[in-house]
């Protein structure tokens, strides 16, 4: 089909979204970096030329990187949780099991919410005196604990709440994986006489690495997006002790308007990221693939 | 004894997951239909029996006292979301058809290098293009219209409807379009009457995965949009202040979440068919 009679057909079945994307995207993109050079802030609009002195001061701006440390505990915290609990929901509804349908529907909806909508509800639950989940503990003489208000508490609670939004998210690529394994590993596995444990660590893990990895790599590059929870439940407080980065550069550039470094802390979080999770998909490859297979 | 005790455990720990699930679902149903009274004298769950229930938090959704007209933030959700979805999935099948069966090359970049690029929009934090975006609107009269929101969802959609259809055409054997183009159809004709009909259910998981990823947006139309378009999201974040009506925010918050809770079941019958497999790798 690559003959050069079809050159027109081949362009414009690609072309429209091609150049749609780029047009949307690039502009921002050479957008962002020019202003990053410039002085842009409420006290002075406009795109002056200021040199990398937006750089120089966010290289020392220890909030920013407290924030980046902070995202990257989250982000991997919440995804390794996401991946140990989604997994072992797949398993449990996998196979005989009763009402499974019913539980893997169940299992999907948290996903399908919206995470700002479900946020709002959260933070009623974790109300300290109005809420259920200080009054579901008392029952057990437990609490009533700062969710909210004190910092290690806002943080876990945070978690717990991107954990009950994507968990299902991870449970759907891992069930999907699952229902599509061969049949054959498994019988022979149990005319080998192996126990359900057995089976899981030298079958089904291996089988299921390629889809672990791909799983847990599209979950990170969500979970350092992180900021529709953080906005309701605590708004990076108390203090600073929820601030992701993208949260404290958006305080910086839409609530301060500091446009200029906001763009500036922007590029660098761009550049940071791709390399991190690049480093990441790599190292996951590398160990599952090379204890699999 | 030792498969009861192993199925016993399984079963305690499915049913205390489906609690953690259904949590906030019961707690917004029963706190949307107490008042004031019920809310301030601390957490109630049986309405009758610890509060007095009232209609007041689901009235107010449709221009009642104390609460936010729901309608119209509805209709603009839906149009957004809908429109964006639309228009991805028809540019994104079709980039998706082309980077699935020809060649392309400019200098050094082939084809996994395209597909990459549309992949990779998935990485870029909203937070990098919420300033541009605005200003991008700005100087296009599209700031606070859904116009500019459909733009700025297609850039989030589109990425999206490429990644899932690329591989759901690398499924498709060429032989079923080269056959029809041994009879003599075009490309074009290829695609739309033998291509196309039959790859319903990769756009379906498509389209699915766009309108949930569209229509749960809330930063997007929360820094490009102020009042004259109001995104269901937006709407109801607004109501969370110091003094929050509990009972229409709970009551808001199920009547938004409540369309997508029905593409569950739809997903849950392709996963269990094992439609999806090949779809979401």
């Amino acid at each position: 089909m690559d003959q050069p009679e079809f050159r027109f057909y081949k362009l414009s079945f690609l072309l429209p979204g091609l150049l749609g994307l780029l047009a949307v995207i690039l502009f921002p993109l050479f957008f962002t970096v020019r202003v990053s050079l410039s002085g842009w802030s409420a006290v002075s609009p406009g795109l002056d030329f200021d040199g990398l002195a937006n750089y120089r001061a966010l290289v020392s701006d220890v909030r920013f990187w407290q924030s980046f440390e902070r995202l990257a505990g989250m982000a991997v915290g919440t995804v390794l949780i996401q991946y140990i609990l989604g997994f072992a929901m797949a398993l449990l509804v996998w196979r005989e099991i009763r009402y499974r349908r019913f539980f893997r529907v169940l299992f999907l909806v948290p996903m399908m919410t919206t995470p700002v909508i479900m946020s709002v509800i959260w933070r009623t639950i974790l109300h300290e005196s109005l809420g259920p989940a200080n009054d579901f503990l008392g029952l057990f003489g437990l609490g009533p604990y700062p969710w909210l208000t004190d910092g290690s508490f806002a943080m876990a609670s945070v978690m717990m709440v991107e954990v009950w939004q994507w968990t299902p998210f991870m449970f759907l690529l891992l069930l999907a994986g699952l229902i599509s394994l061969p049949r054959e590993p498994f019988l022979a596995a149990a005319i080998d006489g192996a126990g359900p444990v057995r089976t899981f660590f030298n079958v089904t893990f291996p089988l299921m690495a390629p889809v672990s990895i791909g799983a847990i790599i599209i979950r990170l590059i969500e979970a350092s997006k992180i900021m529709d929870s953080v906005y309701v439940l605590t708004s990076g407080g108390p203090g600073t002790a929820t601030e992701t980065a993208g949260y404290y550069i958006y305080i910086r550039g839409l609530k301060d308007f500091e446009i200029g470094y906001a763009a500036a802390l922007s590029v660098t979080y761009l550049v940071v990221m791709i390399v991190l999770l690049t480093v990441i998909a790599k190292l996951l490859v590398r160990t599952f693939v090379g204890r699999g297979t | 004894m030792m498969p009861r005790f192993y199925s016993a455990l399984k079963y305690a720990a499915v049913l205390i997951w489906s609690a953690f699930v259904l949590a906030p679902f019961m707690w917004a149903l029963t706190t949307s239909f107490k008042t004031a009274n019920g809310v301030t004298g601390g957490p109630t769950y049986l309405p009758w029996i610890q509060y007095k229930p009232s209609l007041h938090g689901w009235e107010s959704l449709f221009g009642g006292a104390g609460g936010i007209d729901i309608v119209q933030p509805y209709i603009d959700s839906i149009i957004v979301t809908v429109g964006a979805s639309i228009i991805s999935i028809v540019l994104g099948t079709l980039a998706a058809y082309g980077l699935s069966r020809f060649q392309y090359r400019a200098g050094f970049v082939k084809n996994s290098d395209i597909v990459f690029f549309f992949i990779s929009q998935r990485i870029m934090p909203p937070i990098v293009l919420a300033i541009p975006f605005f200003l991008m609107l700005q100087f296009l009269g599209l700031l606070d219209t859904k116009t500019g929101l459909i733009i700025v969802y297609i850039a989030l959609l589109l990425p999206i409807a490429v990644w899932i259809m690329v591989d759901f055409f690398d499924g498709v054997p060429r032989a079923v379009d080269e056959m029809a183009m041994l009879d003599g159809c075009t490309p074009f004709e290829a695609f739309f009457k033998v291509v196309l009909p039959n790859s319903l259910p990769g756009i379906l998981v498509a389209l699915m995965f766009c309108l949930i990823f569209g229509w749960n947006d809330f930063f997007f139309a929360f820094t490009l949009t102020f009042t004259d378009t109001q995104l269901l999201p937006v709407a109801i974040v607004a109501l969370n202040s110091s003094v929050t009506p509990w009972w229409s925010l709970s009551a808001s918050a199920l009547i938004s979440v409540a369309p997508l809770v029905l593409i569950a079941f739809f997903v849950e019958r392709l996963l269990s068919r094992g439609t999806l497999a090949g779809a979401i790798r």
